[in-house]
């Protein structure tokens, strides 16, 4: 018996020489704005992103040099709120969201529950049209006369109205916020309906993969979330130009209302951003240690809680504004621990009595939890409000959510190692690999550990000069120092690529991983598979090459192998 | 977890401040002690995690091409790591309650200030007298008020949301347009503590500075009285010169030459 | 189809809880109302998929047991390469744009827009490349 996939009909199969009108398909540009392949589609949502990474990163850079002493002259005052909020908006909006659920999300969805595509291909291609044009867009604002928007990422109300802010570069920002919000939610429709209708036979839904699990829960906060976000930027670009007053006092609306709503958005927004590192990192650390996810299903139940009170913490950031209800969203709050701790213990009951394999993809694994639970930590003083009254708005914050962040950039750089020889035949060197994940980690601790004490000796956030305190210069220049650092390892990911550059083929599995994606070729063929195995586990692949090793039953069938015996297809 | 830490570190033993300090006010020491509390409870824990990491990726490095044992549950271990983190956060949260039922409180109050935060400055009012501080950006203004008293504050904005905090009172609060943020301190120690506007307001955000001075409560009646005639005389003057420079318009003007 | 239904209406109940709790407790419309809406969303497909599953047999990729040769067939229609995406993208591009260069943009931007709309369902209607 051979378990085979037929390709559909109307389909050829690869090696059908000729005939087909596919193979005389656009070419060159006319081929990359037309395609639907998801495949293609999600490596340009790779490369757009990780340029906005380097364009972020270099207002980072100019951010921390005016930093570095107490009066810098180095950017006006002005010029500084337009580099911290771009910077802001470019990392939060620009990079680490399409990264998360626009490139590798769909490039590895697919193949991971074996379907031939997404499910809505067009509407996959004009996500990345809105992506691609909504990011222009926001940048755009630079080149205008009043300059880019300067009233932070988070755009506060009145600061953001008309009469504060002037100008078309805020406008340009609420624009771009508008086409890569829309650009989200369908890319949040796309995978739950892929989730939901395009899996293989037999993969049950607690057999998919955790990065689809986690793919599946952030496509659903997407869409709870994002609409919100796009209601209340409306709402504010109504106020003004269309002289309504939502959320000014004087025509009698609140300014509040913009935080609410805002952080609404806001904070499954940073889950948003999370959860799919989170199952990168569950995949990479899996295989590394060729055992199998610790804890499964306690890992999906962590994941949906972390969702479902994902939707309820928001006003912990509006704490300090004195009108909300301290006690709800601090105890909700505090519970988010609670399955983010689920996760760092099943992390490290993967890797248990595992054989650990430091390739640069488990380093930056896990470099991501280490750096993610210290960040994780100072979330928690933050979700008491007595603790928060002093630490919001210094350093103190400014460092929390960078450690937490830069977690997910080690995530990040940790999914392109593991997944790109899968995307694009070629493995990346290792050597120069494991350059770049210390100067990275390494760079993360020095640029993040120093503002932690700023913020509790009292430096605000958003602040171009200290010259009342002095005395801060040293452990601003420690954090510029790590930027640096930081910066380095961005350079030696790039040196890697162009050094590595189709030079050493990767072959269908090179890391003996565990999932479906690792059973097709690399890269995956048109619509992705020739033939699929049998799908009994959550992994397909490790199953068909080890039958001897599954995964052990748990409960009184502890020391028994699972029942099913597999019978190799064969395999050309 | 967190309230016998708490405790030890009331009792006052040689523990680290890790950071913060006890501040000058009564609430700000219990703030204080509420810090200690939740860093030695979040070292014990980040160590321990740390460690399990390093043990885990050390002791199981790979050794050979073998094949574990592919163990994927323990739900007794899993039960564990979950109920123990829920109760901790229970704790978290009974010990931020008491601190924070304490640092809201709103007890009688014998001294009210009124605070005006304007791009980029503060404007600090006394009811009930004249007595007005106000300054912009560097030439910071000082909120004086007496130690050992109830200040009740009523904070607020004439334009956008500024950020009131006072890093020795452990403290901040936002100052929202068409709201009146109302809050109490009772300083124990005199002196002249910084504070700085934290909420992104515009421009000169990063120079909106002010003080609060605390002296005794003689200085401050004395200050108050001073302050309460300057403040009467600015008012008449301001009058006076009303009534003196009364706008009188000289040519219609047209339209012509704007264009 | 159970699995999906239970996790979205599970997600919805919480925020009704979660809702009916906070609503009360804090009397702030602007959360209420919002976390009412989530549980909303989450109602609706979880309902549908709940109501779906009680009717229809097993999909192969609800069977633990199925094999690689029920799914053989046509999966769906994958329409391939496809200028309206782009097409659409453009529009869009452009009615933003209004928002900040002037509403003459619109011409070009929703003209692009229903192009793309009568120009991508046409094509799909036809099937269009694979």
């Amino acid at each position: 018996m051979t378990d085979v996939l037929q390709p559909p009909a109307d389909i050829p199969a690869h090696d059908e020489a000729h005939g087909h009108d596919e193979h005389h398909g656009p070419t060159g540009i006319l081929k990359w704005i037309t395609t639907t392949d998801h495949k293609i589609i999600g490596l340009s949502y790779t490369v757009t992103s990780v340029i906005m990474m380097v364009i972020g990163g270099f207002f980072a850079e100019i951010i921390r040099a005016q930093l570095a002493t107490p009066n810098g002259h180095l950017v006006s005052l002005a010029q500084y709120n337009e580099l911290f909020t771009m910077h802001g908006s470019v990392m939060i909006y620009l990079f680490v969201g399409p990264f998360a659920f626009g490139a590798l999300a769909n490039i590895i969805v697919p193949i991971q529950i074996g379907a031939p595509d997404m499910a809505f291909p067009r509407l996959n291609a004009l996500s990345y049209w809105l992506y691609l044009t909504g990011s222009i867009t926001m940048l755009s604002g630079f080149f205008t006369a009043g300059g880019a928007a300067n009233f932070g990422w988070v755009g506060y109300a009145p600061l953001s109205n008309s009469l504060n802010t002037p100008g078309s570069g805020a406008d340009l920002w609420i624009g771009g916020l508008l086409l890569t919000g829309f650009s989200a939610i369908f890319t949040g429709v796309n995978l739950c309906a892929t989730i939901f209708y395009l899996r293989a036979p037999g993969m049950t839904m607690f057999r998919m993969p955790i990065f689809t699990w986690n793919l599946l829960v952030t496509a659903i906060l997407i869409l709870l979330a994002f609409p919100v976000l796009t209601a209340g930027l409306i709402m504010l670009y109504a106020d003004r130009h269309f002289g309504t007053h939502i959320y000014s006092v004087a025509g009698g609306g609140v300014p509040v209302l913009w935080q609410h709503i805002f952080w609404f958005w806001g904070h499954p927004e940073v889950y948003i951003l999370a959860l799919p590192f989170f199952g990168m990192a569950t995949e990479i650390i899996a295989v590394f240690s060729r055992k199998p996810v610790f804890g499964y299903k306690g890992m999906i139940f962590a994941t949906l809680s972390i969702a479902a009170l994902s939707l309820g913490v928001w006003a912990h950031h509006m704490f300090t504004t004195g009108v909300v209800l301290l006690p709800f969203f601090s105890i909700m709050s505090l519970l988010i621990a609670v399955p983010t701790g689920i996760k760092i213990f099943n992390w490290i009951g993967t890797m248990w009595r595992g054989q650990v394999w430091f390739s640069t993809a488990m380093l930056m694994a896990v470099g991501f939890v280490v750096t993610f639970l210290i960040g994780g930590l100072t979330g928690i003083y933050l979700a008491s409000p007595p603790l928060d009254f002093f630490t919001h708005d210094t350093y103190f914050v400014v460092a929390h959510f960078h450690s937490v962040v830069m977690a997910l950039v080690m995530g990040a750089m940790g999914g392109l190692y593991y997944w790109g020889p899968k995307i694009t035949g070629y493995l990346l060197n290792e050597r120069v690999g494991k350059f770049q994940f210390w100067f990275l980690f390494i760079g993360t601790q020095v640029f993040t550990l120093p503002q932690y004490v700023l913020g509790l000796k009292g430096m605000p956030r958003r602040i171009a000069i200290y010259p009342h305190n002095p005395e801060w210069k040293m452990l601003n220049d420690w954090s510029s120092l790590g930027a640096l650092l930081i910066g380095i390892s961005t350079l030696l990911f790039v040196a890697n690529i162009v050094v590595s550059w189709k030079k050493y083929p990767a072959g269908d599995n090179p890391w003996d991983a565990h999932t479906l994606e690792w059973f097709t070729t690399s890269p995956p063929p048109h619509h992705n598979f020739y033939r699929l195995p049998p799908i009994r586990s959550e992994r397909p692949t490790w199953d068909y090459n080890h039958p001897e090793h599954r995964a052990l039953g748990h409960g009184s069938h502890k020391n028994e192998v699972a029942a099913e015996v597999v019978h190799k297809a064969p395999h050309s | 977890m967190a309230l016998p830490l708490a405790a030890l570190a009331l009792s006052g033993c040689a523990v680290p401040t890790f950071g913060v300090k006890p501040g000058a006010t009564t609430s700000s020491k219990s703030v204080y002690h509420l810090w200690v509390g939740f860093t030695i409870g979040a070292l014990i824990i980040g160590v321990f995690v740390l460690l399990l990491i390093a043990y885990a990726v050390l002791r199981y490095r790979r050794k050979d091409d073998s094949i574990p044992r592919q163990v994927q549950y323990h739900l007794p271990l899993e039960w564990t790591y979950v109920i123990i983190p829920i109760l901790i956060v229970f704790g978290l949260f009974a010990a931020t309650l008491v601190v924070e039922n304490k640092e809201l409180a709103n007890p009688k109050t014998d001294v009210t200030i009124d605070v005006n935060a304007f791009q980029w400055g503060w404007k600090f009012t006394y009811p009930g007298t004249n007595a007005v501080v106000v300054g912009q950006t560097t030439d910071a203004p000082t909120m004086v008020m007496p130690v050992d008293t109830n200040v009740h504050i009523n904070l607020t904005s004439t334009d956008v949301i500024h950020g009131f905090y006072v890093r020795a009172f452990n403290f901040s609060r936002y100052a929202l347009p068409g709201v009146d943020n109302q809050f109490t301190f009772n300083a124990v120690k005199t002196g002249t503590f910084f504070g700085q506007c934290t909420q992104l307001c515009g421009l000169y955000h990063s120079l909106m500075f002010f003080n609060v001075k605390v002296v005794s409560k003689s200085a401050y009646q004395t200050w108050l009285a001073q302050q309460n005639n300057a403040g009467a005389a600015q008012a008449a003057a301001t009058v006076n010169q009303q009534q003196t420079n009364t706008y009188v318009p000289t040519k219609p003007t047209s339209g012509s030459g704007v264009k | 189809m159970k699995v999906e239904a239970r996790v979205l209406l599970s997600l919805g109940l919480f925020f009704g809880i979660m809702c009916a709790v906070y609503w009360n407790w804090s009397l702030e419309n602007a959360g209420g109302v919002m976390m009412f809406a989530g549980m909303l969303l989450c109602f609706l497909p979880g309902g549908y998929y709940y109501w779906w599953s009680r009717r229809m047999k097993a999909r192969p990729e609800d069977n633990p047991e199925a094999t690689q040769t029920e799914g053989a067939g046509v999966i769906g229609s994958f329409p391939g390469t496809s200028i309206w995406p782009f097409t659409l993208g453009m529009g869009a591009f452009l009615c933003v744009l209004a928002l900040v260069f002037g509403i003459w943009f619109l011409v070009p931007g929703l003209g692009l827009v229903v192009w793309a709309l009568f120009g991508g369902t046409s094509e799909g209607r036809r099937g269009g490349p694979h």
